[in-house]
């Protein structure tokens, strides 16, 4: 269940960007991540934990939206992409080589964030909860 | 009414950890010492194999071990017995090391030692095939071990610990005889996923292949060390 620890890394992340917001506090509406399908990540519960963790914090109520990376080759023998096929091994169709060179499918990306900046609030400090 | 923003981050989800990771590295790189993250499923024999090892290599290099478990200091022991500083890091129910729990575990082991006096920081990682793929520790290099019993499908069943390890063991090599595996189909699997590994077949039972293994930790020391020193100089 390694999706807790990494829900704790992106709430310190998430805290950390709040500091460059002060003294406003902004209100996060979504964050958007991408996650390479060549990860040891399930998107799901990366979900589950995130609302368990934020529960009751300053980012209670935001969505978290993954957009999943495809696992894409290069065949180094014919310079081809291709998506690597776990049931082929991973080898290229084109050349039955070795899964060589990795394009996209190692994400584990924080892309983005929507927000508003509310300027009457107060800066506040309050700790997502750890899971 | 306020306007909706957005701010690009572009951040590595992991970028806690990989922070503490790098500071984990830059002082293992001022103590020019390397450190190897040992992973494996459990079972897979790397306790067994680090008592062979660090045997052997005591004899002119300075080791310390940070041992990771979920429960109990069972491989702690087993290490400490062989002479060698151990330190247990307890996980709960973790199952993985990260960053901060070395870093932890280095802070203990600076009230035993001077950590500039090593030569070699084993981190033998808690058994997983899967968490302990995705957080760095600090190492320098990743080294995985994959048991003959495990059958010749692990390594397209759990792909990115293999295709992230520097080297492989195929481990328990004297089993083969009285196993229906075939251990070049293993060899090729681990191949598929990563044609740039180390790939060593071993036996901490009969002794098989740990002269190679051996010789591919001293080539990382050189290197790492040699770099360490490179860095400094031009620094």
């Amino acid at each position: 269940m390694h999706e807790i620890d990494m829900t704790k890394c992106l709430v310190l992340s998430m805290q950390q960007w709040r500091q460059q917001h002060a003294p406003h506090t902004p209100l996060v509406r979504r964050v958007h991540l991408q996650v390479g399908s060549f990860t040891c990540v399930e998107p799901d519960q990366l979900v589950t934990t995130w609302k368990a963790a934020v529960r009751d914090s300053w980012l209670d109520g935001t969505v978290l939206i993954i957009e999943t990376v495809p696992l894409v080759g290069r065949c180094v023998v014919c310079n081809t992409t291709y998506e690597p096929d776990p049931e082929q091994a991973y080898r290229s169709p084109c050349c039955d080589h070795p899964m060589e060179e990795i394009v996209s499918g190692r994400e584990l990306r924080i892309r983005s964030v929507d927000y508003v900046l509310n300027d009457s609030a107060q800066p506040t400090f309050a700790t997502a909860t750890a899971v | 009414m306020h306007m909706p923003l957005e701010d690009t981050l572009g951040l590595n989800l992991l970028a806690a950890n990989q922070h503490q990771a790098e500071h984990n590295r830059d002082h293992f790189d001022a103590w020019q010492l390397l450190c190897l993250n040992v992973m494996s499923s459990p079972g897979a024999g790397k306790t067994s194999l680090l008592e062979r090892t660090l045997t052997a290599l005591a004899t002119d290099l300075e080791m310390a071990v940070l041992e990771g478990d979920m429960t109990t200091q069972l491989d702690a022991n087993r290490l400490e017995a062989v002479g060698i500083p151990v330190v247990p890091i307890t996980t709960g129910r973790a199952c993985h090391l990260d960053a901060a729990m070395v870093s932890g575990g280095l802070r203990l082991l600076k009230q035993r030692l001077d950590p500039a006096s090593l030569d070699l920081l084993w981190v033998e990682n808690v058994g997983n095939l899967v968490c302990p793929a995705e957080f760095e520790v600090g190492e320098h290099r990743k080294v995985a071990l994959l048991s003959v019993t495990e059958g010749d499908d692990k390594p397209l069943k759990y792909p990115v610990m293999f295709r992230e390890a520097h080297c492989v063991l195929i481990t328990k090599t004297d089993l083969l005889p009285y196993l229906p595996v075939d251990i070049e189909q293993i060899e090729e699997h681990i191949r598929a996923v990563n044609p740039r590994c180390a790939v060593i077949r071993v036996s901490a039972s009969s002794g098989e292949g740990l002269e190679t293994w051996h010789q591919w930790v001293r080539e990382q020391l050189t290197a790492v060390v040699n770099a360490s020193v490179r860095a400094l100089v031009t620094a």
